[in-house]
């Protein structure tokens, strides 16, 4: 379950830095932009929900492209550090501008759609909630589309070129600005998907950035530069947590994705999956 | 640490003269007035001003450190917020568990922030840029958690309280005092940056911003270069850390959240990075700007309407000034301030005249 969030989150980050080497700092404000979208469209479509989902989405993937258009753009090609922190104060901006629209109290956008949570009995005797089930399909199903978008469609191909060459992907007739708009866009929608997801099964508040920054350590774990390397670090964060958290100490839950990341820069900086050689050693 | 040419007729004839830190006459006199006017200031500002000067100077601190690291050794730190944390708590640990005294206190927490520093620095040897980066950030949520359990575990779950501290018989406390002291060691510590970047380490830092492998080439030692622009900055924002407890006579982790860390690392990029003068403009800048946009705010009309959505005002503007000096002014307000110098210096020509050509 943890896994699937992270997972979700996670391929977020690791598209935004494949395809444009900028580390997207923005994206937990940006997932629970995603989630206050729901809350937004929940209002219009009262009576079909996933149609409020789908339009929650569409608006995230618009969302993603903007910030590009309007702002990464005019980042590309400046220092590592200042396109980073362009993404911070992006972050900082969204989550002033979100306490002021929707105040940070806890919500239910569930409630406000009218959906039960219901839980379902798995075989086993384990029982899971009803979005929790769809978190995981849904995360399952991304993957797949991604994995498949990136090897076969034409520009899952283009934005593989670009990732790794931009010069040669440009002169090759490829359109750079739309596919660093697209993997914007996509990393925000996916980014949308696990907000609006995890709002709906356990509420939404101003927390839930945090939760995007501890999904961070997965896809630097994997190596930021590989979806599937993000599944695996994905998995192995939120077990390390779930695990130190039963047996040590739940205060830990916090700080433990972020050991996993300092022991795994310590051995391997690039991550599992990742490609070495963009990292010069000294 | 280079120094432009002036426009008049100025030569520097002798080392010595090199080596001063006020040139000419004009600067002695504009930097006296300029001490007497600090020296006189708190005589005649009110008790919030002071609380204001305080806390420039307490970010100045910090800020000159993270400068010296980021802004001339060119290591990216996101662990700033921990580094003070780390100070804090030294202190405020100390002072509960074996009663200890300021003049202990501080120099621990300043040992302690360059034990760190160390740890902090490691990963520096190994990693560059973004990864750099990201273990500091790794790294201070490390020691927030570790500040946040020994709140837990002892029971002081809202946090520390310090009394004021005592030396000998003398109490520090009051606005009047607090500046004065802070205002020792922010100058003392703009002093120390001065001649350590024109100093030897000054230059092998510039080095290792400018190309690692040259300045090994070059003879430097790399690995113990980085890691003593770690140790001292560490050391410094530790030490502030402390003062800043002493001063709020408080410490919690809620104070030490990455958003502390973010506005340090906005202070150094608002001033301009680089560049002390740089520093110090970002710390006043950052610190005033919050007291800025609530009095902007209170003077709308309909104030108390706005009063409780002002946390999250402040925030987004935050936000919003960071992204424009990050994209229409890189060089910060440094940048702004040389253009008007240069402005003045070249007037009533607009360019300076290209490099090589004759004059």
């Amino acid at each position: 379950m943890l896994a699937a969030i992270y997972a979700l989150i996670a391929c977020g980050y690791v598209l935004v830095y494949r395809v444009s080497r900028v580390l997207n700092l923005a994206h937990g404000e940006l997932m629970m932009l995603g989630a206050y979208a729901l809350m937004l469209t929940a209002a219009q479509f009262t009576t079909y929900w996933p149609a409020a989902i789908a339009a929650a989405v569409g608006l995230s993937l618009l969302t993603g492209v903007l910030v590009y258009l309007f702002l990464m753009r005019k980042m590309t090609g400046e220092m590592v550090l200042a396109a980073v922190l362009t993404t911070v104060a992006l972050g900082i901006l969204l989550r002033g501008v979100m306490v002021l629209v929707w105040s940070a109290q806890q919500q239910y956008p569930a409630q406000a759609l009218g959906v039960a949570n219901t839980s379902i009995a798995l075989p086993g005797g384990a029982r899971i909630s009803f979005f929790s089930a769809l978190l995981i399909l849904t995360t399952l199903l991304v993957y797949g589309a991604l994995l498949s978008f990136l090897r076969f469609g034409r520009w899952g191909i283009r934005m593989r070129a670009a990732g790794q060459s931009p010069l040669l992907a440009a002169q090759r007739g490829i359109n750079l600005h739309a596919v660093y708009a697209l993997a914007w866009g996509l990393s925000t929608l996916t980014g949308a998907l696990a907000g609006i997801l995890i709002a709906l099964d356990s509420g939404l508040d101003q927390t839930m950035a945090i939760i995007g920054l501890k999904a961070f350590p997965a896809a630097l774990v994997g190596g930021l530069d590989s979806l599937v390397g993000a599944l695996a670090g994905s998995l192995i964060v939120a077990s390390a947590e779930v695990l130190l958290i039963h047996y040590v100490d739940p205060l830990l839950s916090e700080v433990v994705p972020f050991l996993v990341l300092i022991a795994m820069l310590v051995v391997r900086p690039w991550g599992l999956f990742g490609t070495r050689e963009e990292l010069d050693r000294v | 640490m280079s120094r432009r040419p002036r426009a008049s007729g100025y030569f520097r004839t002798g080392y010595a003269q090199d080596l001063k830190l006020v040139e000419t006459r004009t600067e002695r006199w504009s930097l006296s007035a300029f001490l007497m006017a600090l020296l006189a200031f708190p005589f005649f500002a009110s008790p919030f001003q002071l609380d204001l000067a305080n806390q420039v100077f307490l970010a100045s601190i910090g800020a000159l450190a993270l400068m010296l690291l980021t802004g001339y050794a060119g290591q990216i730190s996101l662990g700033h917020a921990g580094l003070l944390a780390a100070g804090a708590f030294t202190a405020g640990i100390l002072f509960k568990e074996m009663n200890a005294p300021v003049w202990v206190t501080l120099p621990a927490a300043t040992i302690a922030g360059a034990l760190l520093g160390v740890v902090f620095g490691l990963p520096s040897l190994r990693l560059r840029g973004l990864y750099l980066a990201v273990s500091t950030l790794a790294l201070h949520f490390l020691v927030v958690y570790l500040g946040g359990e020994y709140e837990a575990r002892r029971g002081f779950s809202t946090g520390i309280v310090i009394d004021a501290p005592k030396l000998g018989g003398w109490t520090i406390s009051g606005g009047r005092t607090w500046y004065f002291i802070l205002g020792a060691f922010a100058g003392a510590t703009l002093l120390l940056c001065l001649n350590l970047l024109r100093s030897g380490t000054g230059r092998a830092w510039a080095a290792i911003h400018a190309k690692e492998t040259v300045a090994e080439a070059l003879g430097i030692g790399v690995a113990a270069h980085k890691l003593l622009a770690f140790v001292i900055s560490s050391a410094l924002t530790a030490l502030a850390g402390a003062l800043f407890a002493y001063y709020r006579g408080f410490v919690s982790v809620e104070a030490f959240s990455l958003f502390l860390t973010i506005q340090y690392v906005a202070m150094i990029i608002i001033g301009g990075m680089g560049s002390l003068l740089g520093a110090i403009l970002g710390a006043v800048f950052v610190t005033l700007f919050p007291y800025a946009i609530e009095a902007a705010i209170g003077a709308l009309p309909g104030a108390q309407r706005y009063a409780g959505s002002l946390f999250a005002v402040n925030y987004a503007a935050f936000g919003v000034v960071m992204i424009l000096f990050l994209v229409l002014e890189p060089l910060g307000l440094v940048g702004v301030w040389k253009r008007i110098q240069t402005y003045f210096l070249l007037w009533p020509f607009k360019h300076r005249p290209m490099p090589g050509s004759r004059r």
